[in-house]
């Protein structure tokens, strides 16, 4: 089911050094044509339809059309992602629309400071089996090992 | 051929893969290396916010064990967990490594929970299991999540905490003086005309498993959509291989039952939903062939089934051509409707089972609900089909590939110690190279958390090694870099030469592109070494010509040609499949009986052979090119 850009939509993300899309699909699928100023999908079977780079376009210029090989014409799943959720709406072949709508994460954008909260390592601590936080992070008073 | 740029970059830990295991490698990284005054490295090929299978995202933390009680149902303790994994893998697994992830994944999902990972809950605060190692979550921004995580704690190292991505790691450097060793790594970027090379005392290896080194099922535009990302090519398998390190259990791959085509996950329809599946003839097709399946006990007697045999009902069941397999997802309504008279309590429970059943699919496979609607079917009034899809190596997930480690200090059996010199939690067979995640062969079921904490493992035990070898410096000379830069670019450089040689770039009797050369690939391990073509079958006549026609491959490697920065990065994620498939082959020879029938059996040993229960571990040697065959024993801890 590969992505494609829709192209009146479509601003090149300004002519920035990367575009969104290209800076995030894992398959480094999107490229920008610097003349038209417009991204497309340069091996779209090779594409994962992952959709990482539909949920962020800037623009709602990209899409994903079912895999011509198995998905019949006409339906679509468009995603909306806010900064704590999802909201999903699923376009029937026949018509037929549902919406769906999904928590994506409990803490604010940018807020994880994994490190914070815990004492500083030692360096002697290097050699025991004591993980970042463990055990009291598990809610038991020690690692288990073998009896 | 224009001028490549070369950058050096010097540091302490060498992190390679920011996935699962990479990002939760950083984090516990950057926490030791601060005291120690360390420098820690991360590279990946994408942008780690979405890389790997997570990119997707997920609805399920797979492995959990609750050791806290505060688990809706079934808190578990890691022995019974190393006892599941063990029968699931049908006998052979390391214990010691299981146990290890075991122990330490309930801590990784507490930091996730802490991050903002939406875990599911009950009203008491319980995390909600769907199974005995499952608990349920909103896992659209599962990577998204971990990977803030892990650059945040890479952020508190200052200067001494480095995230590098777009750059394809192609080889591993071996140190000059101490042939046993490796000191860092080098590759290209894919965004500019630039070669890195990064030295390390200590070099953690994360980058996933492989995919497409089997046909997969689609073709043409549907080729990508394997049930894997096709973004995962080998890369971990083939540069232990080349480093001189050990692989164990390269032929026990994953054959995924799933939805049909889309491979949209069943995990939770099963589990959580009870859905019935049945046969073509609308019979059952789990536990339709008792007699055949007693020939695997004591495995096929334990609760559950190793998932091998239950995949293995579905391919005998596809031989008495009582195919299709569906999936009734209306009949779980259909039960309801049995089970609750109030009317509105009927109403909020399939509304409720409606909205799970599609996350399912919109948190991890998308295509899966597209596919649906597609067809113009609703999930609550009509089933669909379930298909086993195309053969993957996946060391996290069911199934065994991977290196062969060093285990904990006080779980591994000596027996095991000699095949590493030096003792650190999961080096490889080769001094100052570690793994984990899909890395990790003989441990299955580990999943996105057990591929985080292992990755942890793994850092604090390479971070040990460094800071322990605090006056090593790697021995690389710049003719060996200058040699590796060449065989790098070496595809960029013979399309140049070749290329007008043809009126047309696509045929060219002098070189073969990346995209062909992988469908050879594929078709020679489809049809000779057990893809889906032959319903998983192989036997020793089929892989001695498997073998030999990847010889030929091998020796095409040279000609590989590619056009742009892209197609040399495609080119290098073949050749890595090619040494995954030969490793896979040569494995599945060595191996005289059948004991994962679903996920391969041999056609001229088609039984389990008790006798034969023994890990079965590959080498190379890059200089001879000669590969090696060598057993170790199975040594249970519990
Ligand atoms: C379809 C699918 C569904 C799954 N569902 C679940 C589930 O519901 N629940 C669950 O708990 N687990 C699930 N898993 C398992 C989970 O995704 C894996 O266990 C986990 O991602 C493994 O982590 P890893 O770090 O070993 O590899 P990955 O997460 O694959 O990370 C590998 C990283 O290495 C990078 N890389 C690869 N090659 C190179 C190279 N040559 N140079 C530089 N970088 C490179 C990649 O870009 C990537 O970032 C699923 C897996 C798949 C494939
Ligand atoms: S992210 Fe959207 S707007 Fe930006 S280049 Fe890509 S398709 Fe165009
Ligand atoms: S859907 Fe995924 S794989 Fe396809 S182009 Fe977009 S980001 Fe890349």
């Amino acid at each position: 089911m590969p992505s494609y850009v829709i192209t009146e939509k479509c601003d090149g993300c300004k002519g920035q050094d990367k575009t969104a899309c290209q800076y995030i699909c894992p398959n480094d699928l999107m490229v920008l044509d610097k003349v038209k100023m417009k991204a497309y999908n340069q091996e779209p079977n090779y594409c994962w339809e992952c959709y990482c780079c539909v949920k962020i376009c800037p623009q709602q210029a990209m899409d994903v059309r079912g895999y011509a090989d198995f998905m019949p014409l006409g339906a679509a799943s468009t995603p909306l992602r806010g900064s704590e959720d999802i909201m999903w709406t699923i376009t029937f072949r026949d018509g037929r629309i549902k919406r769906f709508k999904y928590p994506t994460r409990t803490t604010a954008e940018g807020s994880i400071k994994a490190l914070e909260g815990f004492p500083e390592a030692k360096a002697a601590d290097l050699a025991n089996q004591l993980l970042l936080g463990e055990p009291d992070i598990m809610g038991v008073k020690e690692l288990p090992t073998k009896k | 051929m224009r001028e490549f740029a070369t950058e050096v970059v010097e540091t302490d830990v060498l992190i390679l893969g920011g996935g699962m295991a990479g990002c939760g490698a950083a984090v516990e990284a950057a926490y030791w290396a601060k005291p120690l005054g360390l420098k820690v490295t991360l590279v990946d090929k994408a942008a780690i916010d979405r890389s790997g299978p997570v990119a997707m995202g997920l609805s399920a933390i797979n492995t959990y064990m609750g050791m806290d009680g505060k688990v809706t149902e079934n808190p578990r303790m890691p022995e019974r967990f190393v006892e599941y994994v063990t029968n699931d893998q049908c006998g052979l697994t390391r214990q010691d490594l299981v146990y290890d992830v075991a122990r330490h994944v309930d801590s990784t999902v507490k930091h996730f929970d802490k991050w903002g990972l939406p875990i599911w809950k009950d009203e008491t605060g319980n995390y909600r299991k769907s199974g005995e190692w499952q608990v349920m979550i909103s896992g659209e921004s599962y990577k998204i999540v971990v990977a803030e995580a892990a650059k945040n704690a890479m952020a508190t190292l200052g200067d001494k905490g480095q995230i590098i991505e777009r750059v394809m790691i192609t080889h591993l450097l071996k140190d000059e003086k101490e042939p046993n060793r490796v000191c860092g790594a080098i590759g290209f970027s894919v965004r500019e005309d630039k070669i890195y090379v990064f030295k390390a005392k200590a070099t953690i290896a994360l980058m996933g498993g492989a995919v497409h080194v089997f046909r997969p099922r689609s073709q043409a535009e549907g080729f990508g959509r394997s049930w894997m990302p096709p973004f995962v090519s080998g890369s971990i398998y083939a540069l232990v291989l080349q480093a001189g390190g050990e692989l164990t259990q390269m032929d026990v791959t994953f054959v995924p039952p799933r939805f049909k085509d889309s491979y949209g996950p069943v995990g939770t329809f099963f589990l959580l939903f009870k859905t019935p599946a049945t046969n073509g003839l609308d019979g059952p097709y789990v536990g339709a062939y008792p007699e055949e399946l007693a020939k695997w006990a004591p495995y096929s007697n334990a609760k559950p089934c190793p998932t091998a045999l239950r995949n293995y009902e579905m391919i005998l069941c596809a031989k008495e051509g009582k195919t299709p397999y569906l999936m009734h997802t209306n009949r779980v309504v259909d039960r309801f409707k049995k089970e609750i008279t109030d009317q509105k309590e009927l109403k909020k429970k399939i509304r409720e089972y409606e909205s799970e059943a599609w996350e399912d699919f919109l948190d991890m496979t998308i295509a899966g609900a597209t596919n649906w609607a597609a067809h113009n079917v609703d999930p609550l009034e009509k089933p669909m089909e379930l298909q086993l899809s195309d053969t993957v190596f996946i060391g996290s997930h069911a199934c065994s590939v991977g290196s062969w480690t060093c285990g904990a200090e006080d779980l591994m059996p000596k027996e095991y110690a000699d095949a590493f010199p030096e003792q650190y939690n999961l080096m490889t067979t080769v001094n100052g190279l570690f793994t984990a995640g899909c890395g990790v062969g003989a441990c299955a079921h580990k999943f996105s958390s057990g591929s985080h904490v292992q990755g942890r493992i793994a850092a604090k035990s390479a971070l040990k090694y460094a800071n322990d070898k605090k006056a090593y410096t790697p021995t690389i000379s710049d003719a060996t870099i200058g040699k590796l830069k060449e065989t790098i670019l070496k595809p960029l450089a013979y399309y140049e030469e070749q290329n007008n040689y043809t009126t047309s770039p696509d045929v060219n009797p002098n070189y073969i592109s990346p995209h062909n050369f992988l469908f050879r690939l594929q078709k020679i391990m489809g049809e000779y070494v057990g893809g889906w073509e032959t319903l998983y079958g192989t036997n020793d006549q089929l892989l001695e010509i498997a073998l030999w026609k990847l010889g030929f491959c091998a020796e095409d490697v040279e000609k590989l040609a590619a056009k742009d920065l892209h197609e040399l990065m495609r080119a290098w994620e073949s050749v890595h499949r090619v040494y995954v498939g030969e490793a896979c082959a040569r494995t599945r020879l060595a191996r005289k009986e059948s004991r994962w029938p679903g996920y391969y059996y041999k056609t001229d040993y088609l039984k389990l052979d008790e006798g034969e229960k023994q890990f079965i571990n590959v080498k190379y040697d890059v200089d001879k090119k000669e590969w090696s065959v060598l057993k170790r024993p199975m040594i249970p801890i519990i």
